[in-house]
C-alpha cells in the first residue's frame, strides 16, 4: 500500500471530464479530496490524499499524466520562508494536523510537510507571513 | 558584593562571567544563590515579541529650495508619518497604515503594510519613497517634495519606542463562540486556544522583578544595536498583586527604549501583520543584569515554574474592560504545549519567540564578554512596587 498527497492541475479542456472516477473505477485508489477549486485562469486544482497498492498507484498517476493532468507532491507546494520564520508559536494552535508543532527541546516551531494539508489557516494568522502556499 | 564599576573592570580585563537569563537558572539550583552570586558577574535576558509602541525619528535633511513638513503632510512608501514638528523631523509609528489600506472592511483585515514594515525595510538597506506636501512659508516656500531616501543619508534616524518589554502578559483566550482576531493572535472559539507572549524565564522586568539594577539609563540591547532605557513605559503599572517570589502576577512594569535606528538590524526589528488587528514591529531586545548582590541573583534565577500569568476572556472581558481572571498557569504550563481552562484542555500557542529571546541573551553575552559592551548605572530608578504609581483607566466626561 502507498499513500500520497498530491496536487493535481487539469487544464482547462479536462475541466468537465471524470478523471478521479476513473482512478476508483479502473485502478483501485482510494482518494480523499483536500481542496478542491477552479482557478480564474478555469484550471482545475485538486488535493487529493491518494492511496492503494503501489503498482495501482503508479498505473493511476500514469493514466492521470497522460490524460494531461499535472502532478506534483504537496510538499512542494505549501513552503516556509525560513528568513522570515521567527519561530513565535502563533501557528502552532491553528494548524489542525499538527504539521506545525513546537519542539519541546529547541523552543523552535517545526513544519512537517507531511502531515501538511494545505488548508492554508496559517499563511494569515502568521505575523511575519511565512507561510506560503503556491499551486 | 560587587558594583558595576567593578564589573566594568572585569569586562575590560576580559575576566567577566556572564550568563544568560537560561543557564542562570540551572546554576542556581547546583550550586546555590550564596555561591552563583559569587561567581556570576551579568545574567543576559532577552525579548521578542510584536511591541506596538514602536516607532521611530528621522531627520530627512533640508531639501532646496527648504520645505517645512511641519504642519504638512508626509508618507513614507504611503504609510502616513507625524508632522508635527520643526521643518525636516518626523516620526513614523509601527501601526501606521497606508490611507487606501482597508482596514477591517474586508474583515478580517490582512495589514500587510504599516509603519513597522517600512522601519524593517530602511534598517535593511532598501531606498523608501517621501512623498510630502506643505504650506509654504516665507523661509520655506516650497510646498511638495518627492524624493527616494535611504536610512544612511539621514541626519538622524532614532527608535524611539514609548512602551516595550511588558512585565507579564496575559494569556489570552476567546470563550464566545465566534472565531476573534487580536493583537495575542487568531483566537478559536470556545477555548480552542490559550496564547500568550513573553519571553518567560529570559524577559527583562520578570528577572529583575522590582527594578533593582534596571532603570532611567540603562545601556540594553535594542534592534540588533546599542540602546538606552529612556523612561519607564506607558501604562507602567508597579504595584500590581504580586507572588511570594516578588514576581508581578499581572501585566506590571514597562520600559520607554531609545537607540540609534542605525546600528540596527532587520533581524532584530521585524514589521508584522496581526490578522484582523493591524501592523507591528517584532523588536528585539536584551538587558544585562549586574548581579549586585545575592538578591539579584535571586530574582534572576527565577524559572518559567516560578513565573505565574492570568488567562483572561478576549471575547467579551479584554473588549469591555470588564476585570476578571479565568485563573492563572505559570510559563512551564505554558510551554508544555496544553494548559488546563475550565476543567478543559487547551492548547498554547506564543507570540514572543523563546528561541529568539535566547539568541538575543546570548548575543548580549558575547558583547559583554569580547568587552565590546560595558554596563551603566541607572540614573535614575523606575517608579517601583510600593511608589503607588499606577495604571489608570480613562474616565470619561461629557462635553458641554
Amino acid at each position: 500500500m502507498i499513500s500520497k498527497r498530491i496536487v493535481l492541475h487539469f487544464p482547462h479542456r479536462l475541466v468537465d471530464q471524470p478523471i478521479v472516477y476513473k482512478l476508483v473505477k479502473d485502478f483501485d485508489l482510494k482518494f480523499n479530496i483536500l481542496k478542491a477549486y477552479v482557478t480564474p485562469q478555469e484550471e482545475g486544482l485538486m488535493v487529493l490524499e491518494l492511496s492503494g497498492k503501489k503498482e495501482n498507484f503508479a498505473k493511476g498517476v500514469e493514466y492521470l499524466e497522460s490524460s494531461g493532468v499535472r502532478i506534483q507532491p504537496l510538499s512542494q507546494d505549501v513552503i516556509r520562508d525560513e528568513s522570515k520564520c521567527t519561530h513565535c508559536g502563533a501557528c502552532v494552535p491553528i494548524c489542525p494536523t499538527d504539521a506545525l508543532i513546537l519542539d519541546q527541546r529547541t523552543r523552535k516551531v517545526e513544519f512537517h510537510s507531511n502531515k501538511c494539508i494545505a488548508c492554508e489557516l496559517c499563511v494569515k494568522v502568521c505575523p511575519t507571513r511565512a507561510m506560503e502556499v503556491r499551486f | 558584593m560587587r558594583t558595576i564599576k567593578e564589573i566594568n573592570e572585569k569586562i575590560r580585563s576580559g575576566e567577566v562571567v556572564v550568563v544568560t537569563a537560561e543557564e542562570v537558572i540551572d546554576l542556581a539550583r547546583r550550586k546555590g544563590i550564596k555561591r552563583a552570586a559569587q561567581e556570576i558577574d551579568v545574567v543576559t535576558t532577552g525579548t521578542f515579541g510584536p511591541m506596538c509602541s514602536s516607532g521611530a525619528f528621522f531627520n530627512i535633511g533640508h531639501s532646496k529650495p527648504r520645505i517645512k513638513l511641519g504642519g504638512g503632510v508626509c508618507k513614507l512608501n504611503d504609510v502616513p508619518a507625524y508632522t508635527g514638528f520643526a521643518a525636516v523631523d518626523i516620526y513614523l509609528g509601527a501601526t501606521a497604515l497606508p490611507d487606501d489600506d482597508p482596514r477591517n472592511k474586508v474583515y478580517p483585515g490582512e495589514f500587510k503594510y504599516g509603519g513597522a514594515h517600512v522601519i524593517q525595510e530602511l534598517v535593511a538597506g532598501c531606498d523608501v519613497r517621501l512623498e510630502a506636501a506643505s504650506y509654504g512659508t516665507d523661509c520655506y516656500p516650497r510646498k511638495k517634495l518627492e524624493t527616494l531616501i535611504n536610512l544612511k543619508d539621514l541626519n538622524e534616524a532614532v527608535l524611539f519606542n514609548i512602551r516595550n518589554c511588558y512585565q507579564n502578559y496575559n494569556v489570552a483566550v476567546n470563550l464566545s463562540d465566534k472565531i476573534i482576531h487580536t493583537y495575542m493572535g487568531t483566537l478559536k472559539p470556545n477555548l480552542g486556544n490559550a496564547n500568550y507572549c513573553s519571553a518567560g524565564q529570559l524577559s527583562p522586568l520578570l528577572k529583575d522583578p522590582f527594578y533593582r539594577t534596571i532603570g532611567i539609563g540603562t545601556k540594553i540591547f535594542l534592534g540588533g544595536g546599542i540602546g538606552y532605557v529612556a523612561w519607564q513605559g506607558t501604562q507602567h503599572n508597579p504595584g500590581v498583586p504580586r507572588s511570594d517570589n516578588g514576581v508581578p502576577r499581572y501585566p506590571a512594569g514597562t520600559l520607554s527604549v531609545i537607540g540609534d535606528l542605525k546600528q540596527m538590524n532587520s533581524q532584530w526589528l521585524v514589521g508584522t501583520s496581526l490578522l484582523g488587528y493591524g501592523a507591528s514591529l517584532v523588536v528585539g531586545i536584551g538587558v544585562p543584569i549586574p548581579v549586585l548582590d545575592e538578591e539579584t541573583l535571586k530574582y534572576a534565577a527565577l524559572s518559567d515554574e516560578d513565573i505565574y500569568a492570568q488567562i483572561v476572556d478576549y471575547g467579551e472581558s479584554y473588549p469591555q474592560c470588564t476585570p476578571g481572571s479565568l485563573g492563572e498557569v505559570n510559563y512551564a504550563q505554558l510551554k508544555s504545549g496544553k494548559i488546563t481552562v475550565q476543567a478543559r484542555q487547551v492548547p498554547t500557542g506564543g507570540f514572543s519567540s523563546y528561541s529568539k529571546a535566547l539568541e538575543i541573551a546570548e548575543e548580549l553575552k558575547s558583547w559583554i564578554k569580547k568587552g565590546e559592551f560595558l554596563l551603566t548605572e541607572p540614573v535614575a530608578y523606575l517608579p517601583g512596587a510600593d511608589s503607588g504609581y499606577k495604571f489608570k483607566p480613562l474616565v470619561e466626561r461629557p462635553i458641554v
